[in-house]
């Protein structure tokens, strides 16, 4: 996905862009609304990541103006300010979501999810491997004309697997990507998600294979 | 609790005694003078006739054979008897000696004018007189002679008249005291009026409500309600950098820990050995522990802050629950949870609603946290009578035992919960929130495992 984000702070903007790069996505910084309105000139955008303090100006009229003037491109608002008093203004000028700084990945990409979903999806996220179709966004795995609705763990977990197939993941690798930073989960927890993942595949050319020693990988028959 | 201000007496009870005292005075001085000119007329009148009866004798007077003859008029005592029944004395003297009358009636020290006629009050038979003296110089054998002749009367009858016109004066007195008081107490209370009207302005206003005050009020009046408006205006610079800061606070915090967050991730996936992941992932989670901690921190002011203020706005609580909901989805979706809603539709409340928002946020966000995965949660909203309930029930690992006391204190946390990021200040916030409006928090174990909380709130107030 193509992302634009404004954020002033340039070390935030440069690390979080650095981050979502790591997921495989095109990140566009600008510092300023100048520069974004600039930015939104040159180039079509999946998502708008839009800071709400911005040393040009206010992002929530920024966002309005840029609402008024029939752009469509999804926004996300990110804000390090006090989250209650600003969400409802952020929200009435017509961001799809907003989400508080410092923010966790996994919830952002859910987010983004979420909000790429209730517009109405982007083909271009769909992955296609033997015979197989992958939907993110909709959350839906396909063979054989039958559609199968994974939970967001399953759906997680086969995106990382399908990004690059035949690579295999380490378990750990996997456990910092699946599970919250907060969140203790017991040791057979991947098992039991790629388990789970497995009887879904069941029919299709696609299989997971444990790695002996080394982690999972996705390929086929 | 505001404090009770010592008095330093009424401006009204002021007003009107001071006006009440001149009413008085006034008064009095109206009884004084009307006796004093009614008894001075009074006595005028009876001199003159005094005078007149005293003179009508003089004329009488005449020299005969070298002897002085009188002969008294009848109109000279009927003249004195026409003004009251008082009893009647003459003396006709001459040389010291009396001719005719009351041998013993007092005459004037003084040396008396020829045809002047000269009053003058004296004691006779141990009753008060007014008395009259004339002398006149008659010729006889060819030498003058002075004679003087007095005429007196007692006083009963003058005295009864002075006595009937103080009455009546001090009846008007009192008349007159009683209708200046009733037209000073109208003057001070409609003196008074405007500042009771400004009083009762402010007392009217909504404690949000911090515009200057515009209300047309008397010139004296304009110094005190310029350094009101004065105060309303520091008061309301003072309310919103703090607002201000408490956002620019939060915003101060929470950038670098973005930063160090984000950088924290890419580290991780770039990780090499568990130990190094470990530590890592510590870091993250030492990140989220501050990040909630200064949001909780800054709510809590928010909410402290806002309690002298409460806002009340009407605004519809299922709509506000469901966009709640809405936030919280993402992160339910996270742990595979799901959210059930039985939630009634518009159900209208008058009340802070960022407080409100701010508790039911709260409640969702520990409810998510402290459920296992693929479990749900149940979001239900009612209302009861005057109130409306709000109540948030999961799955999880319930509350072990603490009991609402101990988990609402602040900085108190459960003691089955060091795994996950918390600040225990949320249910101190939803327990505050839930008292600013006069509702009531609940939290209790669910039966099967998993908590429900409720927060019962008045739909007006």
């Amino acid at each position: 996905m193509r992302f634009l984000l404004i954020e002033d702070n340039s070390e935030l903007a440069q690390s979080v862009s650095d981050r979502l790069k790591l997921d495989g996505h095109a990140v566009d910084i600008a510092g300023t609304l100048a520069d974004a309105s600039a930015c939104l000139q040159g180039a079509e955008y999946d998502l708008m990541l839009l800071d709400i303090m911005l040393p040009d100006g206010d992002g929530v009229s920024f966002l309005a103006q840029h609402r008024a003037t029939n752009n469509n491109t999804p926004v996300i608002a990110t804000t390090a300010r006090s989250a209650i008093s600003d969400r409802v203004s952020v929200l009435d000028a017509g961001a799809d979501d907003y989400i508080t700084k410092p923010f966790d990945f996994a919830e952002l990409e859910a987010r983004v999810r979420a909000v790429l979903r209730r517009r109405g999806g982007v083909a271009s996220n769909t992955f296609h491997y033997h015979g197989m179709v992958f939907n993110p966004l909709n959350a839906t795995v396909s063979f054989d004309g039958t559609d199968f609705v994974l939970r967001n763990r399953e759906l997680r977990l086969l995106e990382i697997l399908v990004s690059t197939p035949e690579r295999i993941f380490s378990k750990s690798h996997l456990y910092d990507r699946l599970f919250s930073y907060s969140e203790e989960p017991s040791d057979n927890a991947i098992e039991v998600y790629v388990g789970r993942l497995r009887k879904k595949l069941e029919g299709s050319q696609v299989l997971i294979e444990t790695v002996r020693g080394l982690g999972y990988r996705i390929t086929h028959k | 609790m505001s404090p009770t201000l010592q008095k330093s007496g009424s401006l009204r009870r002021r007003l009107l005694l001071q006006l009440l005292l001149a009413a008085a005075l006034l008064s009095t001085f109206m009884y004084l003078s009307v006796r004093a000119v009614a008894e001075k007329a009074a006595e005028a009148t009876h001199n003159n006739i005094l005078g007149a009866s005293a003179t009508s004798i003089v004329e009488q007077l005449r020299s005969s054979n070298g002897e002085i003859v009188v002969d008294i008029p009848y109109s000279a005592f009927s003249m004195l008897g026409s003004i009251s029944d008082d009893q009647v004395f003459y003396r006709i003297e001459s040389d010291r000696e009396t001719l005719t009358g009351y041998e013993d009636l007092p005459l004037p020290d003084a040396t008396l004018e020829i045809d002047d006629p000269h009053y003058y009050t004296a004691r006779y038979k141990s009753v008060v007189i007014r008395a009259t003296a004339v002398r006149r110089v008659i010729p006889i054998a060819g030498k003058p002679k002075s004679v003087i002749v007095a005429v007196a009367q007692t006083r009963f009858g003058q005295d009864a008249i002075a006595s009937g016109v103080a009455n009546t004066a001090a009846l008007l007195g009192v008349g007159f005291f009683i209708l200046t008081g009733l037209l000073s107490w109208i003057a001070t209370n409609n003196t008074v009026k405007p500042i009771r009207t400004v009083a009762e302005k402010i007392t009217r206003r909504g404690p949000q409500d911090l515009r200057p005050l515009d209300h047309p009020v008397p010139q004296e009046l304009q110094t005190l309600v310029d350094s009101l408006n004065g105060f309303i205006g520091r008061l309301r610079g003072t309310l919103r950098r703090t607002e201000t800061f408490i956002a620019d606070a939060a915003h101060h915090v929470r950038t670098p820990l973005a930063i160090v967050r984000t950088r924290a991730e890419i580290a991780l996936r770039h990780a090499e050995g568990d130990d190094a992941r470990q530590m890592l992932r510590s870091v993250i989670r030492a990140v989220d522990e501050s990040s909630r901690s200064a949001t909780q921190l800054l709510e809590h002011a928010t909410v402290s802050y806002r309690s002298d203020q409460v806002s009340h706005e009407t605004f519809d609580v299922s709509l506000m629950l469901q966009d709640v909901m809405g936030v919280h989805e993402a992160t339910a979706e996270l742990k595979d949870l799901v959210i059930h809603a039985d939630v009634v539709q518009a159900v209208s409340l008058s009340g802070d609603r960022v407080l409100i928002e701010s508790a039911v946020h709260n409640l969702l966000d520990n409810a998510i946290k402290y459920s296992e995965p693929d479990q749900h949660i149940d979001v239900t909203l009612q209302t009861d009578g005057a109130d409306c309930l709000i109540s948030i029930c999961d799955l999880g690992r319930g509350l072990a035992g603490k009991s609402q006391a101990d988990l609402t204190q602040r900085f108190e946390r459960g003691s089955n919960v060091t795994d996950v990021v918390g600040s225990g200040l949320g249910l101190t916030i939803v327990e505050e929130v839930a008292h600013l409006h006069q509702g009531s928090f609940e939290i209790l174990p669910r039966t099967g495992g998993g908590t429900c909380t409720s927060l019962r709130l008045p739909l007006s107030r």
